[in-house]
């Protein structure tokens, strides 16, 4: 067995391994750390099948940003777990038979007699001085220059979106109204007051 | 040597447990996402793969969209659940019968 084939076979172990933790832990938080593990196995095996850019962002988007996010709202959230959990047991064996004949139906179709050695060939490495992100940047900003900007604006509508849902207006909170700050002259800030001079007491 | 099936199964068997993962949490919307976000990840793991062994980079391409929209998904997804768990006290599936459907 090569070491890439060794790679390979410790990253899909891990995966599967830590796919399946993410979907029987108890606890949410350890839930997310596991979906990281995956995420970060996943990553590996992209790198071994020479996908290096996808793969380091991968690292960096999701485990960095998203799984983040997620990690950051199951704290924020105060759940009843136990509340949660109920029917697991009930749900079991449906999960198992479903998973399963999903599984098995799959890989008939996928397995070694048709996708195998025999019918795809191994690609012959590429050379040293390939450079991945290079030759997906030619793709991305060439041919799909108009698919790139509409992702940006999906990222753009992401972005506003998830501020306006979550933003909302206490009453209690001082707020400052740049508008009426802008318009206010002097006179109105200082009030000059004739008065009679008072006599000392 | 690796052949294109041993990606594929890993593929199908992530995508598999993600199924189940559904099955299992079905009262639980956090876990919910993070399922989907395991079934996106074998169909990524697919792309690759065809991707590498066909000697074609539009495969990669098509991992870069799925990752965009995928965050921007999750993004969204998590704001909806902070701002349902904020007026309902609770993230359970079952509690979400406003609608009455």
């Amino acid at each position: 067995m090569s070491f890439e084939q060794f790679l390979f076979y410790l990253f899909a172990v891990l995966l599967i391994g830590s796919a399946g933790m993410v979907i029987t832990r108890r606890n949410p938080v350890h839930a997310v750390l596991f979906l990281v593990l995956a995420f970060f196995n996943a990553a590996g095996l992209w790198m071994l099948a020479e996908a290096e850019f996808l793969a380091i962002a991968l690292v960096l988007v999701y485990v960095g940003a998203v799984m983040v996010l997620f990690l950051f709202v199951v704290m924020m959230l105060d759940i009843n777990i136990a509340e949660l959990r109920a029917g697991f047991v009930r749900n079991a064996p449906v999960a198992f038979v479903v998973a399963t004949i999903i599984a098995i139906e799959m890989i008939m179709v996928l397995g070694h007699s048709r996708f195998g050695l025999e019918n795809y060939a191994a690609p012959v490495p590429k050379p040293a001085d390939y450079n991945n992100t290079a030759e997906l940047g030619m793709s991305l900003f060439t041919e799909h220059l108009y698919a790139l900007e509409i992702a940006a604006v999906i990222l753009l509508v992401g972005i506003i979106a998830a501020i306006s849902l979550t933003l909302r207006h206490r009453p209690t909170t001082k707020y400052q109204d740049p508008g009426k700050q802008v318009a206010v002259k002097a006179k109105d800030r200082l009030k000059v007051i004739k008065m009679d001079a008072e006599e000392k007491a | 040597m690796i052949a294109l099936s041993d990606y594929l199964i890993v593929a199908a068997i992530l995508f598999s447990l993600s199924v189940a993962g559904i099955f299992l949490n079905r009262k639980n919307v956090l876990l919910l996402l993070m399922c989907i976000e395991l079934m996106l990840l074998a169909v990524n793991i697919n792309f690759i793969a065809f991707s590498h062994y066909l000697g074609d980079v539009q495969g990669q391409i098509f991992v870069f969209f799925i990752l965009t929209v995928a965050a921007a998904e999750a993004a969204i997804g998590l704001a909806i659940l902070v701002v349902l768990f904020r007026t309902r006290r609770t993230i359970n599936v079952a509690d979400l019968d406003t609608l009455k459907g």
